[in-house]
């Protein structure tokens, strides 16, 4: 079962695609507290990539390093960093653990190309992705919300989304 | 690659037929058909009764489960995981208790380890009975229904003993389970080993070389393992075409390792490889579930969460003894554990296929995001594709065969 490490993957990134890796700046997630210990900061160890490399990223993963599943696009707000990092997932059909590939986009402008037109299992991911966090994906065939309704406004995961209230029952619930 | 595969939307269908550009006709089915189990809506291109174009257009049941999860300690999240593959919640239940024990780095007994594979097995039987049974009366093989219906009653008998609920069981816990199994569950599991598989007999009797359902399902529906790879389609779906893609067996957890059983496979890829690949399926459970009840007799009696106290709470007896223990039980039910920072995923094998679980902790007692790589949400992308040609009675048996559950499309 082939078996990669985050490094390893990093290190046969860098030889054939140099130009897609960036470094990762660890993540504060919340802000640091006015008191008491600082907490440690998030670096997770796998491969950042930068959002116009990302089709040639990934499809270097599939085409030479065989990974062929795109398995997961799981998106995740860094409100307080300021920016939405996207985790893709991949995994090799003869088994073995998956290997990730991130991509950070700005929260203000939050843009990102398209997997689908080359890999159709990004389609719902994308989506998905769009609808709750609203992010763009470019070159998307038909990037339209999947579970909102299309009038819906605003992406309910992103973090600073209201919890309390509803414009269309009205008024605000108790606090 | 002959043609481009395509997800089309409800909107890519609908708008040109209301501008009248298309010579087709478009047919809603759902959400409240029958046939499409649960709130799954379709929208039908039809040329005289040949779909020309599927979509598929969900979120009819979308209850923001992540979002919830989000302002729940993590042990009270466990809940609400029960509520997406309703017909699967105890792999719900693993597959977000395996991440959040990986976050913290804790591990778990021996005995639990193996009630928990024990008891997800069951539940996959379970899940293949709902799907056996409601597969057939789709295609109006009506007792096939009542048999499974019956086997899967016996399950949920071992669920309510072991959980004291039937479904939505909440009984894996990040650390171990709720409580530890009753003392008649070994005899009880056992009862219903001796008789199931002469009861897969039964079901195989019923259909399997039956004319008329080899009709409605030899040669439908097909889709190459290709194409299966490339629209991301999971379990048996993706095993019929004969990739032996099983996470059980590629990224091994809570022990799978360690038993045997086959990965069964399909050649062509259609609705009867489907049905084939998932009776196979269930005798291999019924083996996995033998050898679990085994070990759980020799290993005998023991602990079935971990004694880190940092997670579970400890014995009701030892509270009155030991201060400490005190203020761990006040602290895990006031304010819960905080993991250390960082993220942690697990992808396990549901009876749908690839079911993962991403968490993101900031350190403090709730997640900052938890987001579930739903198998059900993910194989309807590949509906389009097998459907395109086919009548629209064969879509209905396709539905079926994909297995989807629509609580855990929409979470």
């Amino acid at each position: 079962m082939p078996e990669m490490t985050p490094a390893e993957l990093r290190a046969r990134l860098a030889e054939a695609l140099p130009a897609a890796l960036v470094e990762a700046e660890p993540l504060a997630i919340t802000p640091p507290p006015a008191h008491g210990p600082q907490p440690g900061l998030f670096a997770p160890p796998d491969p950042l990539v930068r959002p116009d490399q990302l089709v040639a990223a990934a499809l270097f993963v599939r085409d030479t390093l065989g990974y062929a599943y795109l398995s997961d696009i799981a998106v995740v707000d860094y409100l307080h960093a300021g920016c939405f990092e996207l985790v893709y997932r991949f995994y090799h059909p003869a088994g073995g653990p998956s290997i990730v590939l991130r991509v950070r986009v700005p929260r203000d402008e939050p843009v990102a190309p398209s997997l689908t037109p080359h890999w159709p299992a990004a389609n719902f991911h994308e989506r998905e992705a769009f609808d709750l966090f609203g992010i763009e994906f470019t070159g998307h065939p038909y990037l339209r919300r999947i579970y909102m309704w299309d009038e819906f406004e605003g992406f309910p995961m992103r973090k600073d989304f209201p919890r309390q209230g509803d414009k269309y029952l009205g008024g605000e619930s108790e606090g | 690659m002959a043609e481009p595969i395509t997800v089309p939307t409800p909107q890519q269908i609908i708008e040109p037929a209301v501008a009248g550009r298309t010579e087709t006709m478009v047919l809603n089915m759902g959400p409240h058909h029958p046939s499409t189990h649960g709130v799954l809506r379709l929208v039908l291109e039809l040329d005289g009764e040949v779909v020309v174009n599927v979509a598929p257009d969900v979120g009819y049941l979308h209850t923001g489960i992540e979002k919830t999860m989000e302002s729940k300690t993590y042990q009270k999240a466990v809940v609400l995981t029960d509520r997406m593959d309703y017909l699967a919640p105890l792999s719900n239940n693993l597959c977000y208790a395996l991440a959040v024990e990986k976050l913290l780095g804790v591990e778990i007994p021996e005995r639990a380890q193996i009630a928990r594979v024990l008891l997800t097995e069951l539940q996959r039987i379970s899940s293949h009975l709902v799907w056996l049974g409601t597969h057939a009366l789709d295609l109006a093989a009506m007792s096939v229904f009542l048999y499974a219906f019956r086997e899967r009653e016996q399950i949920l008998d071992i669920f309510e003993l072991v959980s004291g609920a039937r479904m939505m069981t909440s009984y894996f816990r990040i650390g171990g389970l709720a409580y530890d199994l009753p003392a008649d569950f070994i005899p009880t599991v056992e009862q219903f080993l001796a008789i199931m598989p002469s009861r897969i007999d039964e079901y195989e009797d019923l259909l399997t070389a039956n004319p008329l359902w080899l009709e409605r399902t030899v040669g439908v529906g097909v889709i190459d393992a290709q194409s299966a790879i490339a629209l991301g389609l999971t379990g048996a779906n993706l095993r019929a075409t004969g990739v032996a893609y099983d996470v059980r067996k590629a990224m091994p957890y809570s022990g799978y390792e360690t038993y045997s059983f086959e990965i069964p496979i399909g050649k062509n890829g259609d609705i009867y490889d489907r049905y084939r690949v998932r009776i196979a399926e269930m005798r291999q459970s019924v083996k996995i579930v033998q050898q679990a009840t085994e070990r759980l007799r020799e290993l005998g009696p023991g602990p079935v969460v971990t004694s880190d106290r940092k997670v579970a709470p400890p014995p009701k007896r030892e509270i009155t003894e030991s201060m400490e223990s005190l203020i761990h039980h006040f602290k895990l039910w006031t304010e819960g554990f905080k993991p250390p920072r960082g993220d942690a995923y697990v992808s396990i094998e549901s009876p749908r296929g690839i079911l993962g679980c991403y968490v993101v902790s900031d350190g403090s007692p709730k997640p900052w995001r938890v987001h579930f790589r739903a198998p059900s949400f993910i194989n309807l992308q590949s509906l389009a594709h097998m459907a395109k040609g086919r009548m629209v009675a064969d879509l209905v048996a396709l539905i079926a065969s994909l297995d989807p559950v629509l609580g855990e499309v929409d979470r």
